[in-house]
């Protein structure tokens, strides 16, 4: 394997890490069966505040627990709003993603493009000498470390543990689990609380290490929404939703290589597409669509139907994503 | 002497929302050392220090109001347009092929093939949306926001080529428009769109009756309560939707060509100034009742262009204007769950009411 694309492979884990630790913090609060909307805010708010404190305390760890705060209280608004105050869901959460992203960029306005702290690489022990695998998946900073437990633990206990099965009976059936025994909104306070918690830290993972500091527009404008779309795209299966967040970051990084290239060049067609510069931002929410499409209810029988009868069944089986059936509702107890 | 308290009540439960986002915001002036007072009148003069100034409140207001209208359409639908920023972009695309396409033609002409031109392309772009919901089952929330960013990006793309300006594409703007294209001023001390004022009035005054007086306002509010029922009762949901879909894109497209063909000159990237977005607030904090979107826009508009000056005068960024529009929204949706509460009307009849849940990738406005 060449060194280049190893290297390649590197940054795509990189890259994809915010996206995955975000997500699998909406995995775990949908699995509840709240939503929470602000994901797209509160990344940028987090991202701010985790720079922007750990620039001035002197202290990346201060920094990191800022950011998992900002993110858990937002989403302590939305299931207060939600559980406490019976408002919709998706109204809090859009209100605060747009009072997030505004608060960060006026708080922040004194701290854009300044140099600051940020989590250094820490290749780990033993496993880092396994070549190529070592090259590609151990040569990182703990950011990238915690998000490989961090799905490990969340598949773990969503489908291995008693606790796990209640977590997605509150989503699924809340009054099937209330009936045996479980305190449904007080939980689900807690898993959109967590949940919030870790978008915070990925807000942390952009600004501390993978797009280093502050500007505006923030450098990760837009990925909140595309985290959103990636948890539907893995069915709220923490496994397919790390694929589709190392899917999202290949696609990205291939596109951001072929602008650097300056278009693509390919040697069949004479494309020779200077333009394709701009235009290659679009690939991202257009790739955004076309995922939601394959594993929408009328994409994945239009899909299936293209492929020979045999492997039908299971194919639809792979690709079905079926969203908790609460998700977004109220509980109260009668 | 009951009803007296539950009146002081009421009065106190409609100002405290708006206190508490004043006390909210000026909490965040001071943090970055700022003077709130200040701030206060530097925003109020920003926006109410002359003529020239109010007009340009009112140039804000104007596409404002018809994005925030266009939407009350689709919430009354149940419908999260989210895809309206991308609506006002396309519209303000459309006017601009418009306007580089017929300069010739005398402007009482032109500006007539403008308007149309963009009310089909925030039609169309919202058309879209539309049929990824209702069609293919993807929640307008994802596609309004994909198609936002597309909408972004072709911009980008035609200023920094097509129609880059003569002197050299900078993917700053377009090139200007020929001045014949414009949206005429109503005069020189007062310099207001008077077209787009008048559409916007006429707009208003046909929603507000559709939604009142009409089949198709019985079909949105219908579909908007609980699409399934309203199927199994007879309402064509699915063209319900996207008819609500298309009124308020091209409602969008008329605020993005009066963007480009008024308040710029010319064709640039954000050209919307997030309008669309400061619409959908709008419509929450009015509840989406209609007749009080004029009045709300009219604040928000004020708050918008007095913050523009900030950078300037006091080194703040006008992100403020929409802190304080974000926060006082939200605090409004709150206290409506307050003064649920506190009104007792929790009981049994309300629990009847069919939740939905959000189901972001399926169709169910057709059978």
């Amino acid at each position: 394997m060449n060194q280049e694309l190893i290297n390649a492979l590197n940054s795509i884990v990189a890259n994809a890490t915010p996206l995955v630790i975000a997500s699998m913090g909406e995995t775990i609060t949908e699995r509840a069966g709240v939503v929470n909307l602000s994901l797209n805010g509160s990344i940028i708010l987090s991202a701010m505040a985790g720079f922007v404190v750990a620039l001035q305390a002197d202290s990346l760890i201060i920094g990191l627990i800022v950011a998992i705060l900002v993110g858990a209280l937002i989403a302590l608004i939305i299931s207060v709003a939600s559980i406490e105050l019976r408002r919709d869901q998706i109204a809090v959460g859009f209100v605060l993603t747009l009072l997030a992203a505004d608060l960060a960029q006026f708080l922040g306005q004194d701290f854009t493009r300044v140099p600051g702290p940020r989590i250094s690489k820490w290749s780990f022990p033993i496993l880092s000498e396994i070549p190529i695998i070592g090259d590609i998946f151990f040569d990182h900073d703990v950011f990238v470390y915690f998000s490989f437990v961090l799905v490990i633990a969340a598949w773990f206990w969503l489908f291995r543990t008693r606790g796990g099965l209640e977590h997605r009976a509150i989503g699924e059936r809340p009054e099937s689990a209330f009936a045996r025994g479980t305190n449904v909104n007080r939980m689900r306070y807690f898993y959109t609380v967590f949940g919030g918690g870790l978008v915070g830290l990925a807000g942390a993972a952009y600004s501390l290490s993978v797009k280093p500091g502050w500007a505006t527009p923030p450098a990760m404008q837009g990925d909140g929404w595309i985290a959103l779309a990636i948890v539907i795209f893995g069915g709220w299966h923490p496994f397919r939703v790390v694929f589709g967040a190392y899917l999202f970051a290949g696609l990205r990084a291939a596109s951001s290589a072929i602008q650097r290239n300056g278009g693509l060049d390919l040697p069949l067609v004479d494309v020779h597409v200077n333009i394709s510069f701009i235009l290659l931002n679009g690939l991202p929410w257009l790739l955004m669509i076309l995922t939601l499409l394959a594993v929408s209810s009328g994409g994945i029988e239009r899909l299936v139907s293209l492929l020979p009868r045999q492997i039908q069944n299971r194919m639809r089986n792979v690709l079905r994503s079926d969203p908790p059936a609460a998700l977004g509702t109220r509980f109260e107890a009668e | 002497m009951r009803k007296n308290q539950s009146l002081a009540l009421q009065l106190a439960l409609g100002i405290a929302p708006i206190i508490i986002s004043l006390v909210i915001t000026a909490i965040i002036i001071l943090v970055v050392g700022a003077d709130p007072a200040e701030v206060v009148e530097r925003v109020w003069s920003g926006a109410f220090r002359d003529l020239t100034s109010t007009a340009r409140v009112v140039n804000f207001w104007l596409p404002l109001t018809l994005a925030s209208i266009g939407l009350t359409i689709t919430f009354t639908a149940g419908l999260w347009n989210i895809g309206v920023e991308g609506q006002i972009m396309v519209g303000a695309l459309f006017a601009t092929f418009a306007s580089r396409e017929f300069a010739s033609l005398p402007t009482a002409v032109v500006i007539p093939i403008e308007i149309i031109f963009a009310v089909v392309g925030g039609m169309l772009w919202a058309l879209l949306v539309g049929v990824l919901k209702t069609r293919l089952g993807i929640h307008e929330i994802f596609g309004g926001v994909a198609l936002n960013a597309l909408a972004d990006v072709g911009t980008i793309f035609l200023v920094s080529n097509a129609w880059a300006p003569a002197t050299g594409a900078t993917a700053q703007a377009s090139e200007r428009f020929a001045p014949s294209t414009l949206f005429p001023a109503l005069s020189g001390d007062f310099p207001v769109n008077w077209v787009v004022a008048i559409v916007t009035v006429i707009a208003a005054i046909v929603v507000i009756f559709s939604l009142r007086g009409t089949r198709w306002g019985l079909h949105l509010k219908a579909t908007g309560k609980n699409p399934r029922s309203a199927l199994l009762l007879g309402v064509p949901t699915e063209r319900t939707a996207l008819s609500a879909f298309a009124a308020c894109g091209a409602l969008a497209g008329i605020a993005g060509a009066h963007r480009v063909l008024f308040t710029f000159g010319d064709l640039r990237p954000l050209a919307s100034g997030g309008i669309g977005f400061l619409g959908l607030l709008v419509v929450l904090l009015v509840s989406i009742r209609v007749l009080w979107v004029p009045l709300a826009t009219f604040v928000f508009a004020a708050i918008i262009t007095g913050s523009t000056r900030l950078r300037i005068s006091l080194q703040l960024d006008q992100s403020l204007a929409g802190v304080l529009q974000g926060t006082l929204v939200l605090v409004v949706i709150l206290f409506q769950g307050v003064r649920q509460r506190l009104e007792q009307r929790v009981t049994q009849g309300d629990g009847d009411e069919p939740q939905q849940s959000f189901s972001p990738i399926s169709a169910e406005m057709t059978e």
